[in-house]
């Protein structure tokens, strides 16, 4: 069987009337990565043993008339930052190159329990720090429309792995835009949810209060079963939302006659925006207009400062995060160390790489006795000022629809000796993190390069139903 | 506001515990430096009156309650150690 | 010129609760190491932290039992140092708006009363432990993540022994609101203390000396004492004083220099992310309130106002939560507190202390002691034989007073023809005893009272042997139960 030909929704329906086996799919899938990952680097590691295991309960399910989930027999890739019990989890670092967790992500659990074939686990920028997954230290990953370029980051691997077609399904992580930046760079969807809506327990954080796990699909309907799967409660993740949001899979039809579309100002304005994706964008939007969506424009004046507002919050999180990466109780150990001291810094020294070091010296620095009020708290109040922001806009529209990135793809090595170029990067992303929103990224069209461009749609906390609803009409505008 | 001086990288980098290499020192001292000159964008908002972003989660008060739940067995607890013995994580000696 | 001793105590209690701060792994645990960890409280990446909801009503509570205010937000935060006994190289701990505020303990000392305030109550997680073995540490996390309340005295106390009293106080308020068991010698509570001196009258403080690991009342005193000696001798030298961290050698009793300081530790403490602000609502407030035992102090002085115990006894029988609570139900049991007191002071305590037991592990429960002391006072039996009893229940006796002396045949006779028969017998076999008795010493009749006893195996009436005997010899019988009474004391 040709598994690229499929989504997850169709797969999961063949395989429960018996067209194909759990099997076969999976083995589809893996013959596909061994032709061709090679080439594209999507995962770090493939489970193929425990894949197949997990295929042969579906398939016995199914032939014993049981139940086998709603993503029964699909195959799933996981971001390589998500713990899997004793599944190397590397976040694609020196530091963890080893390290198998003891236990399982909460996401994980809901995997296996919709009866998900969890695949392997793909490549990441190092502890999801970056944007064009060249932060790896373990792996170069390509884009799979053209392998000269990056996939985007920081969950290259899971875009790349659906964009070229080795699962209909993966699991990314966003803390300023690591799901949707390289959703758009690949030409598939990738959406974060709201803040809470999937439980982080399991996933080796970044950003605390940024980071959120979320699907890829090649397709919106494909992404909202997989959100639909993820999310709900979970009691060991005191952030996580106590109930779970309805209606994200139901996909309700838009009534565009009633439907408001808000485009900042701001976003459009931004020098760097490169003209051709700003022209598939309003393409996009134009759409939405011809089938009878309120176009209006609407100010966030507080946006330009999300990126230096996002890089205190974050960096101080991360430095906080990562200090538990030591060479003492797991990961990377430096060899003959004098003293316990010698031992911490020089296991952290050769466990990170550059940008990890970077952003761990730069929140260590914000939050140093002396600094914390100029830069840590005001961050903190900037945050609130971005948020009411948003808020303010929602007052006025449903939807906000802007760029996912400036750009699209730009090619390996191009744009990785100048760290804030590269955060600059993240301008049209971040805030939708920093206010803890939903945002999705989808595909609208190509730059004349043939690098996919994408389109961002955000909305209001918790209205992650409706979101998936407008990006799914999108989807059928055509 | 300020200046990003070497003896500061390495300030950060004890309180972080990394072992920057001179190279390391320098390279980090420029690009903080120029990073922190952006951040500084920040000063120029009205934060009068306004209070810190707390969490997007609107969650409250979230509790466990007092229950056990069965621990991790020994080898499971030292199963990614770099180095182990008679139940123990072993470290470089700490001296009191 | 005079000077004076300003000294600030932190002190942690860790949290009678089934499981610890953060994650659901119980909150004791065996001697073999690194069994009682999980993803949680390993620092496993990706594992997150939840507040266990029975230590956070401790943390309230604790606050409440030293009279602190309860602000209506409380929140936590992390500190960061690097110490591989501390998984995370993060303690969750409260930075800024702790559980409990502005609380005060009151103390006295050689008589004068004094109040000393306390700034905080303060919830944290644990380390684990360390054990050096050559050029290794042994890593143990199973102590990881133990819920503990910090609480953080005002720099109101002016002496070691202020100090010593001010801990002994707030250990038995801890105890008696069943915080924290409050064991020294285990950990349960810790004690580190900051100590300065300035001349009398200056407001300013002097420079500050720390004093960490003492793990007694007596080593706290003791360690305080020394300390604050050295500081006196630098001061009157004119050395300059320097911030010392001092160390404690319970063994020899004496100090020892940890650290002198060179920079601040930079903890960067900034909100835990992974955790919600809590709002503590009033009437959440009031409900725990509610759950306040009585505290030493009031228990205290009930006793002395209405069960009309001594000062003495007052303090003896409330310095200890369970033998306070032993003597509470030994005395509402028989209903009188005198000889309750009289038993718990004399003989029970003694027993504790020469065994080296707890209360907990004492064989002569407070049923047991109420029932004997209710057989005595009804003179079913007599002090004697009461202490046998309670002598064989220490040894292994299984069976309850009344039982014994049912089955045994220990009830005591107060047959006066009997007594009289035994007495004329004795004094026929010594006359010169007799004599003197007759000439005007009572106290000589003593050895008559013994030689009954002895001939009825201990078990007549003290009381009715004294009658026969007055009435024999024609003798007041108040004088002789007097020199009976003024003998007893003298034991």
């Amino acid at each position: 069987m040709d598994i690229t030909k499929f989504t997850a929704i169709e797969l999961a329906e063949k395989i429960k009337s018996k067209e194909f086996t759990a099997r076969e799919v999976t083995e589809a899938s893996l013959a596909l990565i061994d032709a061709k990952d090679n080439e594209i680097g999507a995962f770090l590691s493939i489970d193929r043993e425990g894949a197949l295991a997990a295929a042969a309960e579906i398939d016995r399910k199914i032939s014993a008339g049981e139940d086998a989930g709603v993503l029964g027999g699909v195959p799933v890739a996981v971001k390589d930052n998500i713990c899997i019990e004793d599944m190397t989890t590397t976040c694609a670092s020196k530091m963890l190159e080893n390290y198998r967790p003891p236990y399982s992500a909460h996401v994980v659990d809901k995997l296996r329990a919709a009866g998900a074939v969890i695949i392997g686990k793909t490549n990441l920028d190092e502890f999801a720090m970056g944007s064009s997954t060249e932060n790896s230290a373990l792996k170069k990953t390509a884009n799979p429309r053209n392998t000269a370029y990056v996939p985007g980051g920081s969950s290259g691997g899971s875009a790349a792995a659906v964009a070229a077609g080795f699962v209909p399904l993966a699991l990314g992580s966003d803390t300023g835009g690591s799901i949707r930046q390289p959703a758009s760079y690949c030409g598939v969807v990738g959406m974060k949810p709201t803040y809470g809506v999937v439980s982080r327990y399991g996933l080796v954080a970044f950003g605390s209060s940024l980071d959120q796990i979320g699907p890829f699909a090649r397709n919106t309907k494909d992404a909202a079963l997989l959100l639909d799967v993820i999310a709900g409660p979970d009691q060991r993740d005191s952030n996580c939302a106590p109930e779970k949001l309805t209606g994200l899979n139901e996909l309700n039809d838009i009534d565009y006659s009633g439907l408001k579309i808000g485009l900042p100002k701001e976003y459009f304005e931004t020098e760097g925006l490169d003209s051709q994706v700003r022209q598939k964008v309003e393409a996009a939007i134009e759409k939405f207009k011809t089938a009878g969506a309120e176009i209006r424009e609407i100010h966030l004046p507080m946006i330009k400062y999300a990126v230096p507002t996002y890089y205190i919050v974050a960096t101080a999180e991360a430095s906080s995060n990562l200090s538990r990466f030591d060479g003492a109780h797991y990961g990377h150990r430096c060899g003959d160390a004098t003293d316990i001291i010698d031992m911490f810094s020089r296991s952290r020294e050769e466990g990170f790489g550059e940008e990890v070091k970077r952003r761990i010296m730069l929140g260590t620095y914000v939050l140093s006795a002396g600094y914390y009020d100029a830069y840590y708290l005001r961050a903190l109040k900037v945050r609130t000022k971005i948020a009411d922001d948003f808020a303010n806009a929602f007052k006025e529209v449903d939807i906000i629809a802007a760029p996912v990135a400036p750009s699209t793809a730009f090619k390996t090595g191009e744009k990785t000796n100048d760290p804030l170029a590269m955060y600059l990067s993240d301008i049209y992303t971040i805030s939708v993190n920093l206010a803890g929103l939903p945002g999705i990224s989808l595909p609208c069209g190509e730059a004349d390069n043939g690098m996919p461009v994408g389109l961002q749609l955000i909305s209001a906390m918790n209205q992650d139903a409706k979101l998936l609803a407008v990006s799914a009409g999108f989807e059928e505008l055509g | 506001m300020s200046k990003i001086t070497e003896e500061d990288i390495k300030k950060i980098a004890l309180l972080s515990r990394l072992e920057l290499d001179e190279k390391e020192v320098g390279k980090f001292a420029g690009q903080l430096e120029s990073i922190l000159e952006y951040i500084e964008h920040l000063s120029e908002v009205d934060i009068e009156g306004v209070e810190p972003f707390i969490s997007a989660a609107a969650s409250g008060n979230v509790f466990r309650e007092d229950r056990i739940i069965p621990s991790l067995p020994n080898e499971k607890a030292l199963q990614n150690a770099p180095k182990s013995g008679e139940g123990f994580f072993k470290v470089p000696a700490v001296i009191k | 010129m005079d000077y004076e001793c300003v000294i600030g105590l932190e002190v942690h209690v860790q949290l009678l609760t089934e499981t610890k701060m953060f994650c659901s792994c119980r909150n004791k645990f065996s001697h073999e190491p690194n069994t009682n960890v999980c993803p949680v409280c390993l620092g496993q990446p990706g594992s997150l932290p939840v507040i266990n909801r029975h230590a956070f009503e401790l943390g309230i509570k604790g606050g409440l039992a030293i009279n602190c205010e309860i602000p209506q937000f409380t929140k936590f935060d992390r500190k960061h140092y690097y110490y591989p006994d501390l998984p995370k190289n993060i303690q969750i701990s409260q930075y800024d708006m702790p559980v409990s505020v502005n609380g005060w303990i009151d103390i006295e000392v050689e008589g004068e009363k004094k109040r000393i305030g306390v700034t905080r109550g303060h919830l944290e997680e644990d380390a684990g432990k360390l054990i050096h073995s050559g050029n290794v540490s042994n890593v143990d996390l199973n102590r990881t993540g133990t819920p503990l309340l910090e609480i953080v005295s005002e720099p109101d106390i002016r002496s070691p022994q202020e100090a010593k009293a001010y801990l002994e106080n707030l250990k038995l308020i801890m105890q008696y609101a069943n915080i924290s068991d409050c064991n020294m010698e285990e950990g349960s509570l810790r004690c580190d203390a900051n100590i300065s001196v300035r001349p009398v009258g200056q407001e300013k403080f002097g420079v500050k000396n720390e004093i960490k690991n003492m793990n007694s009342f007596r080593g706290v005193e003791n360690a305080l004492e020394l300390v604050h000696s050295e500081l006196l001798r630098q001061t009157r030298a004119g050395e300059e004083i320097k911030q010392v961290t001092w160390g404690y050698n319970l063994d020899n009793q004496s100090i020892f220099v940890m650290r002198i300081k060179e920079d601040a530790n930079d903890y960067r403490y900034f909100p835990e992310p992974d955790l919600p602000t809590i709002e503590v609502s009033r009437e959440w407030v009031e409900e725990i309130r509610a759950t306040l035992p009585e505290l030493p102090a009031v228990r205290r002085a009930r006793f002395v106002s209405e069960l009309q115990l001594s000062d003495y006894e007052a303090d003896l029988l409330t310095g200890d939560k369970d033998l306070s609570d032993y003597f509470e139900s030994v005395q509402k049991a028989c209903g009188d507190c005198k000889q309750a007191a009289n038993w718990v002071i004399n003989d029970v305590m003694r027993e504790v202390n020469d065994k080296g037991i707890s209360l907990t592990e004492f064989p002569v429960s407070a049923e047991a002691l109420s029932e004997l002391i209710s057989l005595t006072g009804s003179r079913k039996i007599n002090i004697p034989t009461a202490r046998k009893i309670f002598s064989a229940i220490i040894e292994g006796e299984k069976r309850m007073p009344a039982v014994i002396v049912e089955e045994d045949g220990l009830a005591q006779v107060s047959d006066t023809g009997k007594i009289k028969e035994i007495l004329e017998a004795a004094v026929a076999g010594n006359e010169k005893a007799a004599e003197e008795v007759r000439s005007g010493k009572p106290q000589a009749a003593m050895f008559f009272v013994g030689k009954i006893m002895q001939e009825m195996k201990g078990q007549a009436d003290p009381q009715a042997i004294g009658g026969v005997i007055a009435e024999f010899f024609g003798i007041d019988p108040e004088l002789l139960q007097q020199k009976k009474k003024k003998k007893k004391k003298e034991d």
